[in-house]
């Protein structure tokens, strides 16, 4: 039987990383949630944040510069997938979208291992993320810790702009009929580019917040890419409040499971998933029916 | 041109055999003669076997690799074709540098000059499978090679078995690999799990004490599983206790629920069997929690740039096997040799992936020579016959019985920073192990050789 304070500590760690799937998967909902693309290039837009933000960190020796750097990357990145080939697809099935996004996550992914090699490399955390910080008995990083913050306060923000301002309301008047929106003399196009855009500089940003805690390596994204789907799945497609949650019990789920035997924890994720789509296929926080 | 003309001996080829086969027709028509006839083609000449004689045809020998250009282990995949080109270059031009470890190879192989072919394994069985399938069938390849990851390295190994083509593995640590798996067809020529636990063990039980605690981050696959048992198996003997073990799946990125499932016990020592890109974040993470204050780290098959992706700073005091430090030039001029020529032509010192990869080539061209032919039996019984031969690591060759390189390695400390003589000065070796003194004894890891037809 695991200890109390063990339990205490994997409960908290859970909570973290939760938060942090949940930042990392933003990108993904706010693209799945108001497009309905299911964009394959999230994992790549996030590595390519992440080696954006280390380029200019080494340059600047600033991590709020590198998190700017790899976000605004990021944004030019998806501005450009939307008006040179997503913007084409929208209307397209769905197989249609998950090809042209793998393929572009492809293209990015190997640019990124041309110009940086397939050597892992080291972010150090900024001066104020360095150090320990004790939570009784857990011994827990400074810069994790902050993090937690970090992914809060940017959720919120996203959240406030997507669904509390009337960006929001068109991106989501705009999903539900695009003509008649037009028809009001709103330019829906650029507003379609534009929440790509944020999709994607929000992948870039999490790229960046992220590199501190795990090494860089081109391939990296695939992995966040699927969890972010798990993340989603769970929570519910295109709800932000479900993203969160979904990224918490996902970090609990691997968290806790590691605790008791680690060899399963990626098991156990995908039962969840899997669950989660037998009772409730919409999500825990979606809505039925939404297309 | 020459694509040309060595497609057009590819048919020429299949014309004969065509003609042969109606012959062969002929022969059934003809009644009872067939078998007596059959009899004399057997003695006379040799069975078409895998992409021979086809491959051997031509003015050119072709050498498909494997290896892993995407997925985690690109890092080794790509330093591994760099020690394949080298080698191609060296034998091709008969270079004196290659003659030290052969002296049969003058220019080319048996005369025929070398051609790599390449292609991306990206980590995954079956991509290199259908890769070396490709090679074989389509470019007549004479041999495969190259590996970072068992589960390819196994997968290779069997349908290279099956096609009776010559495969060796770059990188493969599994105990499995010349173990339960091995193959006729099949070499590796790196270090392995047992030798490298069985090596490492002692050493650090000298230098950490005999009391020692350690806890083990296992990668969820046949390399991690049998490295993580050899190494309880072999600390255990010298009184190390086994705390816990925290299996992670491939390609995991964060370990914080394993670090603290490991900072809740009392080990004082980390074993990171994980390798590549999830050893450096494994390392990375383990600090970062603060691990590093209270305990030692102890790699027992340690990947090519770990050094370089974690920095000298969290290495220093980490005791590590490897394939090869490029400081064994201090002692070997073959491995001076290899050092010069690869940090000329590639630019930053070799790593075990590249010099193992080097090595087998120039090995398998020098079993060739030996044979005087590229017909896949005669090539293997060659490899069999226990020719010693010198390399970057001192003498080499293979155990007939399971086709296990018997091959020295060192045991590496990493240096202080202020220690450093150059960027690339991370460790002093502590000890180069004799490859033969801890091979397993044969039968213990389940080897049952195949046959060669």
């Amino acid at each position: 039987m695991p200890s109390m304070s063990l339990f205490l500590s994997q409960l908290f760690n859970g909570l973290a990383t939760g938060l942090l799937l949940a930042l990392i998967s933003t990108g993904l909902t706010i693209i799945y949630g108001t497009l309905g693309v299911i964009n394959f290039a999230h994992g790549a837009l996030f590595v390519v944040g992440g080696y954006a933000g280390y380029t200019v960190y080494g340059l600047t020796d600033s991590f709020v510069l590198a998190v700017a750097g790899g976000s605004a990357v990021a944004l030019a990145c998806g501005l450009v997938m939307e008006r040179g080939l997503m913007r084409k697809y929208y209307s397209r099935p769905p197989e249609d979208q998950i090809l042209v996004t793998f393929g572009i996550s492809i293209i990015l992914v190997e640019i990124v291992r041309g110009l940086y090699g397939g050597v892992s490399l080291s972010v150090t955390p900024p001066e104020w993320g360095q150090g320990i910080a004790r939570l009784g008995t857990l011994i827990y990083p400074l810069y994790r810790l902050e993090t937690l913050g970090i992914a809060a306060a940017t959720l919120l923000l996203l959240y406030f702009v997507l669904y509390r301002t009337s960006l929001g309301l068109i991106v989501r008047a705009g999903i539900e009929d695009a003509q008649m929106v037009n028809a009001l003399g709103i330019n829906v196009k650029r507003t379609f580019l534009l929440v790509f855009g944020i999709g994607a500089m929000a992948a870039g940003f999490a790229g960046v917040i992220n590199s501190p805690i795990v090494a860089l390596t081109p391939d990296m994204g695939f992995r966040y890419l699927v969890e972010s789907f798990v993340v989603v799945v769970i929570g519910g497609v295109g709800s932000f409040p479900g993203a969160i949650i979904g990224g918490i019990i996902a970090g609990e789920i691997l968290s806790l499971t590691a605790m008791i035997n680690p060899q399963y924890s990626d098991v156990m994720l995908f039962i969840a998933m899997a669950l989660v789509l037998i009772f409730r296929p919409q999500g825990l926080m979606g809505q039925e029916g939404r297309e | 041109m020459k694509d040309k003309k060595t497609l057009g001996q590819a048919m020429q080829t299949q014309v004969k055999r065509r003609s042969v086969l109606k012959a062969g027709a002929a022969g059934v028509a003809g009644g009872m003669l067939l078998p007596g006839t059959a009899r004399v083609a057997l003695a006379d000449d040799k069975k078409p076997l895998g992409a021979w004689p086809a491959g051997a045809d031509g003015d050119s020998v072709f050498v498909g690799l494997t290896v892993d250009l995407t997925g985690p282990y690109s890092a080794q995949g790509a330093e591994q074709k760099n020690g394949y080109e080298l080698a191609a270059e060296q034998i091709n031009a008969g270079a004196p540098q290659v003659q030290k470890i052969s002296p049969l190879i003058k220019k080319g192989i048996l005369g025929k000059k070398l051609v790599l072919g390449s292609a991306d394994a990206e980590t995954k069985p079956n991509t290199g499978v259908q890769a070396a399938t490709r090679f074989i069938h389509d470019n007549k390849a004479m041999m495969i090679a190259g590996s970072t990851s068992s589960a390819v390295a196994i997968a290779l190994q069997k349908v290279c078995n099956r096609e009776h083509t010559p495969y060796f593995t770059a990188i493969s640590g599994s105990n499995e690999t010349t173990g339960v798996d091995c193959q006729r067809y099949g070499f590796r020529l790196c270090y392995f799990a047992y030798m490298a636990c069985k090596a490492i063990a002692p050493v650090v039980a000298k230098e950490l004490g005999k009391n020692r605690k350690a806890a083990y981050l296992t990668p969820d696959y046949t390399y991690g599983h049998t490295t993580t048992q050899s190494m309880k198996e072999f600390t255990e003997k010298e009184g190390w206790k086994t705390v816990t073990n925290q299996v992670h799946p491939l390609g995991a990125k964060d370990y914080s629920s394993y670090l603290i499932n490991i900072a809740n016990t009392d080990a004082d020592v980390l074993v990171v069997v994980a390798y590549g890109a999830d050893a450096a974040n494994a390392i990375k993470q383990a600090k970062q929690f603060g691990l590093l204050d209270k305990m030692k780290i102890v790699i027992p098959y340690m990947s090519a740039y770990l050094e370089k992706e974690v920095g000298a700073d969290v290495m220093q005091g980490v005791y590590a096997a490897q394939g090869f430090w490029w400081t064994m030039e201090d002692h070997n001029p073959v491995a001076k040799d290899f050092v010069e020529a690869y940090e000329k032509k590639f630019g930053g010192k070799p790593r075990d992936s590249a010099m193992y990869a080097y090595l087998a080539l120039v090995l398998w061209a020098d079993a060739v020579e030996r044979a005087k032919s590229f017909y896949p039996i005669d090539v293997v019984k060659a490899l069999e016959a226990g020719e010693l031969r010198d390399s970057p690591v001192g003498k080499v060759t293979f155990r007939a019985e399971d086709h296990q390189g018997i091959v020295d390695f060192p045991i590496l400390r990493g240096k202080k920073p202020a220690d450093m003589k150059n960027p690339e000065d991370f460790f002093e070796i502590v000890q180069v192990v004799s490859g033969k003194e801890v091979l397993p004894p044969l039968g213990l890891l389940g080897c049952k050789m195949g046959d060669y037809v």
